[in-house]
């Protein structure tokens, strides 16, 4: 091998380590206490703070990945470079089974790790994670069957929302009780959309002919942002609005008095239905 | 070494006349008047809508007899005609030299090569300007230039040329090209279904152009059900176009795998294959297995607009779900057709300017293998909020995630490839190091959109836009920089213009990121994609993107304008090796000879000996004595 005569080599990957230790030890830190309390979408709910947590920790677990490989390069660039304009060749080294092996038990660990750690979350500290779980939710919270159900409509290009515990009157106002579990149905009228509570951590999509559940217990009073989160036709960008999370006794008392005076008009709606079937769309030939 | 080949030579008429691209425009439309007109008498029940664009029989139709004319111009049609004539095969029937080949039907792979270099660039380009004309529509939350349909044209234009367009962008150029020289053959195993494939690109490209006449499609490059089933005519654009890809990608990837298969030179043992070879290999085992899929479903699509069926039409008893399934099991597939020929070019160049052998070989083959392998259970990551079964969601999950893990060989084979190597700072180099700069902030950040709590954040948001610009953009365009600064001299003969390429290389990478790291954030905060209107809060964020992205644009600009000059002014002739490369395709001469070599090479090591003492040359170029071919 072409090695620098009469010196010793130097010792790169002691180099490589030492420096990326340093730096991991001071950006995991900062990315958990300084910029891990940002990280979407909050703790409005537990789903939102389970998201929260997930954002976080792989944050801090990829920030050693990235800072490795990046140091590495960073060193390779400064140090292996051709030195004159002479080319030489570098030694040649073909691979080395420690290194292929410890690196493929390494990222194998970590990858095993996070889909664990993910499906953990996703199954146990937080079932369906407020992500849409289709007609027969697979992951449930305690206490799901006593969750209150809201419908969410999709249509193009507005959401409407459905009570069917309060006689299933219509609104376009979102309002959701604190500290209760909610059981959004999200359906659709026409094409596919994707209802988006961006604080409260819910994301399903709105499919015509599909009962989509996602649930919800929402810890603070407040309100959110909706905005549809599938392409959804011409004026898909203007399709938001804003819920409410609102506290128990109040959701309760509004929605009374919304069954009440939308009961001329409830009439006329069709019966509350877990999905709604649309005339096919007539085509040409 | 001389032409063993003979060329026919024409007169500029008769050249201009004969079967090539103007004929095959003029037949290509006649074809769809025809089918137009045929399509409207099969619809007849329909016929208050002839002669409006929502007759989709007509739309279909037309398109159908306009491929025909197409191909028939193009002269696809003579070697089966003739051979039913009872003539004798020929495979080099009527093939002609000069500038004129590069116009017509030809098997030549290095014309092929050349063909797809400029026919998707164009398609590239076209993609590109949509995007500059977004971020253009994005400059203000609310007031626009573009109408909301607009936009949504330029979206689905965008995606579309960039993923259905330029599906072949490395593959196209560097593998019809590079890969018979790397193996030494003389030819793909089939050379008229090569030139097929090809030629179905451009025609794609002109029917997906066509929609602009017709409104656009709303649906961006996805094309979901029942939003397609509702969308005007310019949806059948999207379908037929999307088919001619699907078609011209499978038969690209089967001509590929019998090539690679079978046509291997003496003592190309699959250990000494070049790392692109492999790369090109799993790209063509993807493109055989997914892109027929993609076919299936936009034929389903193509019948419930023209015929009533209901396949993806729930209140008929269909399912938009159908549609979802089937598109991204060749959807994510597809990402990988774009990225694993990517990862061949890069690990052949890092070698060449380490000056170093590729490092773990076998990890860098089992990486793009299981890379292929792993891309097809892992689809259904784009549904995780989709309603479908829930239940399936922590084996996508652990799917999903466990692709780090061959793609995390890659990186490892790169890093141990520079380890104490003597780094050239070349264009090649520079793109290829910036690959995996790129690609490393890709891939990471797609491990937030693999776990479920994260993606119920992040799916459908700007959070995805970044990720996939930063693989794709970041990855594939990347690598195909590499490999244009490295081969084209090859390829055309001329050297490229090195500080303009600087120049190019530097203002594509810095803006780059400052293009695509600030939409991370944009997701982050709850911008969804595909919007017009966004909350006006976000304008700054905005418009430092747009910025960027026209900075990123322009750098484009200098690598055409390299690309005019290099080839048009400057035109200086390449040297046979410039880069000392120790691969075969660097040892034949400057222009490659038509038929590529004078005898079938007999190769002797591995292309990457670097360093090695007494190392054999890659292949004996002029093996005796018995001659080969013929």
């Amino acid at each position: 091998m072409s090695e620098v005569r009469g010196q010793r080599i130097p010792r790169h990957g002691v180099r490589i380590l030492v420096v990326w230790a340093v730096l991991s030890a001071i950006a995991i830190p900062l990315v958990l206490l300084v910029l891990g309390p940002h990280l979407p979408p909050g703790r409005m709910s537990n789903e939102a703070s389970a998201q929260t947590d997930a954002n976080a920790r792989l944050t801090a677990l990829l920030t050693p990945i990235l800072l490795l490989i990046l140091v590495f390069l960073a060193y390779a660039v400064v140090s292996f470079r051709q030195e004159g304009s002479a080319i030489q060749d570098g030694p040649p080294m073909r691979g080395h089974n420690g290194v292929e092996l410890t690196w493929l038990l390494v990222t194998a660990t970590i990858v095993v790790a996070l889909a664990v750690w993910g499906s953990y979350t996703l199954v146990r500290s937080s079932p369906g994670a407020g992500g849409g779980q289709g007609p027969s939710a697979a992951f449930t919270p305690s206490g799901s069957s006593q969750a209150v159900p809201i419908q969410v409509i999709g249509q193009q290009w507005a959401w409407s929302y459905r009570y069917p515990t309060y006689g299933g009157f219509e609104t376009r106002d979102l309002r959701l009780p604190v500290n209760t579990l909610v059981a959004f149905h999200v359906t659709s009228l026409d094409v596919t959309h994707s209802f988006w509570a961006y604080r409260l951590g819910v994301k399903a999509d709105a499919v015509p002919g599909v009962d989509n559940i996602a649930f919800v217990k929402a810890r603070d009073v407040g309100s959110f942002t909706i905005r549809c989160a599938e392409l959804c036709g011409l004026w898909h960008g203007h399709m938001f609005g804003t819920g409410h999370v609102v506290p128990a006794a109040d959701f309760r008392s509004w929605a009374s008095q919304q069954q009440t005076t939308q009961q001329p008009f409830s009439k006329y709606l069709g019966p509350y239905s877990r999905t709604y079937f649309p005339l096919p769309l007539h085509r040409a030939g | 070494m001389t032409d063993s080949f003979q060329r026919e030579h024409r007169s500029l008429w008769q050249g201009v006349l004969g079967f090539n691209v103007l004929t095959a425009i003029v037949l290509g439309i006649v074809g769809f008047f025809v089918g137009a007109w045929i399509g409207g008498k099969i619809a007849v029940g329909h016929d208050y809508l002839i002669g409006t664009d929502q007759n989709d029989v007509g739309m279909f139709m037309g398109y159908l007899f306009g491929t025909l004319g197409w191909l028939a111009g193009l002269g696809f049609l003579n070697y089966p005609l003739s051979r039913m004539a009872g003539r004798p095969p020929s495979l080099r029937h009527h093939e002609f030299g000069g500038v004129g080949r590069y116009f017509r039907l030809c098997t030549d792979h290095k014309v092929v090569g050349i063909q797809y270099f400029f026919g998707v660039g164009i398609f590239f380009f076209i993609g590109g300007l949509n995007a500059m004309l977004m971020r253009t529509e994005l400059l203000r939350p609310t007031e626009h230039p573009f109408s909301a349909g607009q936009y949504l044209s330029l979206v689905g234009l965008h995606g579309t040329m960039m993923i259905m367009m330029t599906s072949a962008f490395i593959v196209g150029p560097f593998a019809n090209f590079l890969l018979p020289l790397m193996i030494g053959a003389r030819r793909l195993a089939f050379p008229r279904i090569e030139a097929l494939t090809f030629w179905l690109t451009p025609l794609a490209g002109l029917v997906l152009m066509s929609a602009i006449a017709r409104n656009g499609f709303p649906t961006g490059w996805t094309g979901y059900a029942p939003l397609a089933d509702e969308a005007r005519a310019g949806m059948d654009a999207y379908i037929f176009a999307f088919i001619l890809i699907g078609t011209s990608l499978t038969l690209l990837g089967l001509n590929l795998l019998t090539t690679v298969l079978t046509m291997r030179a003496p003592g190309l043992t699959w250990s000494r294959l070049p790392i692109f070879v492999w790369g090109v290999a799993s790209t063509a085992i993807l493109m055989a297995l997914a892109a027929p899929v993609l076919v299936a479903a936009m034929l389903m699509g193509l019948m419930d607009r023209a015929a009533n069926t209901g396949y993806y039409i729930a209140s008929i008893g269909g399912s938009p779900y159908l549609y979802e399934n089937l598109f991204w099991f060749f959807g994510h597939p597809e990402v990988y057709i774009l990225a694993l020929p990517g990862f061949g070019i890069v690990l052949e160049i890092l070698p060449v300017f380490a000056r170093k052998p590729l490092w773990a070989y076998r990890l860098a083959v089992a990486g793009m293998l299981g890379v292929a392998l792993l891309s097809f259970m892992v689809w259904q990551h784009h549904l995780f909020v989709s309603g479908m079964n829930a239940s399936l969601r922590p084996f996508y999950m652990l799917t999903t995630e466990l692709i780090s893990i061959p793609t995390g060989f890659i990186f490892l084979n790169a890093m141990g490839t520079l380890w104490r190597g003597r780094i050239r700072f070349t264009v090649p180099m520079l793109f290829a190091l910036a690959f995996f700069f790129n690609f490393l902030i890709g891939g990471l950040s797609g491990i937030f959109l693999s776990d479920v709590p994260s993606d119920v954040t992040t799916h459908g948001s700007y959070f995805v836009m970044a990720h996939f610009h930063y693989t794709i953009m970041g990855g594939l365009v990347f690598a195909f920089f590499a490999a244009t600064y490295y081969w084209l001299p090859k390829m055309l003969g001329f050297t490229l213009h090195e500080g303009l390429a600087k120049i190019h290389f530097w203002l594509m990478f810095v803006f780059f990121n400052l293009t695509f790291f600030p939409l991370f954030a944009a997701g982050f905060v709850g911008m969804p994609r595909r919007v017009s209107t966004y909350a006006p809060g976000l304008q700054p964020l905005n418009d430092f993107v747009s910025a960027s992205a026209y900075v990123l644009g322009f750098s484009m600009l200098i690598f055409l304008a390299n690309l005019v000059y290099s080839l048009v002014f400057a035109r200086v002739p390449a040297p046979d090796n410039p880069w000392e490369s120790k691969s075969i395709e660097w040892q034949l001469p400057t222009p490659v000879p038509v038929l590529d070599f004078d005898r079938i090479p007999v190769f002797n090591t591995t292309p990457y000996e670097y360093g090695v003492e007494d190392a054999p040359p890659v292949a004996s170029l002029e093996p005796s004595p018995v001659p080969v071919g013929s």
